[in-house]
C-alpha cells in the first residue's frame, strides 16, 4: 500500500485544471492514464528522469477510480489533499453554501478517534 | 542592531479575502464584524511602523512536497510570487508579488545554522495563503520586504512542539542580532482547533471550543510552560486533525518570550474554526 502514491495522485491532479476536469468526468480513465504516465515522475527533477517502482494496489486504484473519498480516508491518504481536490470536483454542484463540504464530513462520521494514520 | 517592534500571531483564514470584499447578497452576515476586528488588528502592526516583515507560515502542499520535505525552511530571494491556482479556485485569492529582504534571510540562515537549527533554504519560493492571508489582513499594501519562514505542521513526521518554541526563541535573538537599523515585525500564522477532510469539519464552531479557549489563554499569557505540559504531537490529534498548525502559534510564543503577556488579544468565533489575533510589543506599546 502506498499512501505516498495516493497523495501524489491527489496533489498532481489538484494543481492542474485540465486534470481536475478529466478526473471529474472520467475518473477511471484518468486514474489509469495517470498511473501509466505520471506516477513515476520525479517532481523535483528535470524531465527525462523517472522512478521505476511506483504503482497502486487494486484497492487504491478502485478508490480513486470511484471517487471514494471515504475509502481514501481509511487508507490514510492526506485528508487535506483529498478535501481540496474533491471540493474542486464537486462544490460546483452545491445548492447551498458548504453543502458538499458538510456532506463530505458527514460521510466520515463513523470513523472513531484516532483517525487512520497519514504518516508516509 | 535591528529592533523587533512587534510580534504578531494570528490564525490565517483563507475565506477572509472573499468575505471582506463581497457585497450585496454575496456578503456573509459575519463579514462586517470580521472586517472591523481585522481593521483593529491591522492597526496594531501599523502603529509599530515596521520596515521589514519576517513571516512564519506553512506551505499547504504547494511547493513543498513529500519527495523532498523540509521541516523548517527560510526563503532567500529578491522577490516572492504568491498564491496558487487552487487557492484562486477555492478561495478567490489574488496573485501577489512581494519583495524579499535577502540580507535578513541570509543572516537568519547563517545564525540559525550556527545555533543548532539545520534550516533548509529556497532561492525561488512561491508563497501560499499561510503568508498572504496575514499580508491581506495586516498589510494589504504588500509594500514591505519579507523573509518567509516555513514550518512543517502538515506532513508527518513533524518536529516536536518544543522545537517550534525553540526556533521562535532563536528567531527573536537572531533578528535582534542583525546588524541593521531597520524595524522588524515578526508575524506568524497557525490554527487553533481545526479539522480538514475529516468528520468534524465545517461545523458551526471550531471542532474543539474548549481547546480553543485554553489555547487563547496560553498565548495571551505567554504560558509556555502550561502549553508545553499539555501539548504533544499525539495530543494535537484530539482537537481536530489539522490542529498541528497550533505549533506555529507556539513558535510565535517563543518569539514573544516565555511569560510575555500579549498587548492585544482578540478572537472571533466563526463556523469551522475560531479566529484569534495577538500582538506583543517587546519594547512597549507605541503611541496610538
Amino acid at each position: 500500500m502506498s499512501k505516498y502514491l495516493l497523495n501524489k495522485f491527489l496533489f498532481m491532479v489538484d494543481r492542474d485544471p485540465e486534470l481536475v476536469e478529466r478526473y471529474r468526468s472520467e475518473p477511471r480513465e484518468l486514474v489509469a492514464w495517470w498511473e501509466a504516465e505520471c506516477a513515476n515522475t520525479v517532481l523535483n527533477c528535470h524531465t527525462g528522469e523517472a522512478s521505476t517502482w511506483l504503482r497502486f494496489d487494486d484497492v487504491e486504484r478502485e478508490a480513486l477510480a470511484t471517487h471514494d473519498h471515504v475509502r481514501l480516508f481509511e487508507l490514510g491518504a492526506h485528508p487535506f489533499l483529498t478535501l481540496t481536490l474533491f471540493i474542486a470536483l464537486f462544490e460546483r454542484d452545491n445548492t447551498e453554501p458548504l453543502e458538499y463540504q458538510k456532506s463530505f464530513g458527514a460521510r466520515l462520521a463513523h470513523f472513531p478517534m484516532p483517525y487512520p494514520d497519514i504518516a508516509t | 542592531m535591528a529592533t523587533v517592534v512587534a510580534v504578531i500571531a494570528s490564525t490565517h483564514h483563507p475565506f477572509y479575502y472573499r468575505a471582506s470584499t463581497a457585497t450585496g447578497e454575496d456578503r456573509p452576515p459575519f463579514a462586517d464584524e470580521w472586517t472591523s476586528k481585522i481593521l483593529a488588528f491591522r492597526e496594531t502592526l501599523t502603529r509599530a511602523r515596521p520596515d521589514v516583515l519576517v513571516m512564519v507560515g506553512s506551505d499547504h502542499f504547494h511547493q513543498l512536497w513529500l519527495d523532498n520535505m523540509p521541516q523548517f525552511l527560510v526563503g532567500k530571494a529578491p522577490s516572492y510570487d504568491a498564491n496558487w491556482y487552487n487557492e484562486e479556485r477555492e478561495f478567490g485569492l489574488p496573485r501577489m508579488l512581494l519583495k524579499g529582504q535577502e540580507d535578513l534571510s541570509g543572516h537568519i540562515l547563517r545564525a540559525g545554522l550556527d545555533s543548532g537549527f539545520d534550516l533548509a533554504f529556497s532561492n525561488e519560493l512561491r508563497i501560499d495563503h499561510s503568508i498572504t492571508c496575514p499580508i491581506i489582513t495586516l498589510r494589504p499594501e504588500a509594500d514591505l520586504p519579507i523573509v518567509p519562514i516555513y514550518t512543517n505542521i502538515f506532513a508527518p513526521p513533524l518536529p516536536q512542539p518544543k522545537r517550534f518554541v525553540q526556533l521562535g526563541e532563536a528567531i527573536r535573538e537572531i533578528v535582534e542580532s542583525w546588524p541593521s537599523h531597520l524595524r522588524v515585525a515578526v508575524i506568524g500564522t497557525g490554527h487553533l482547533s481545526l479539522e480538514l477532510g475529516g468528520p468534524r469539519q465545517f461545523g458551526p464552531h471550531g471542532p474543539d471550543p474548549e481547546f480553543d479557549q485554553r489555547a487563547v489563554e496560553w498565548i495571551a499569557n505567554g504560558d509556555l510552560d502550561g502549553c508545553l505540559r499539555e501539548v504533544t504531537l499525539d495530543s494535537l490529534h484530539s482537537p481536530g486533525n489539522a490542529t498541528h498548525g497550533f505549533m506555529d502559534f507556539m513558535l510565535m510564543m517563543g518569539v514573544a518570550g516565555a511569560g510575555a503577556k500579549a498587548d492585544y488579544v482578540d478572537t472571533l468565533d466563526l463556523f469551522h474554526t475560531m479566529e484569534a489575533y495577538f500582538t506583543w510589543y517587546p519594547n512597549g506599546a507605541p503611541a496610538a
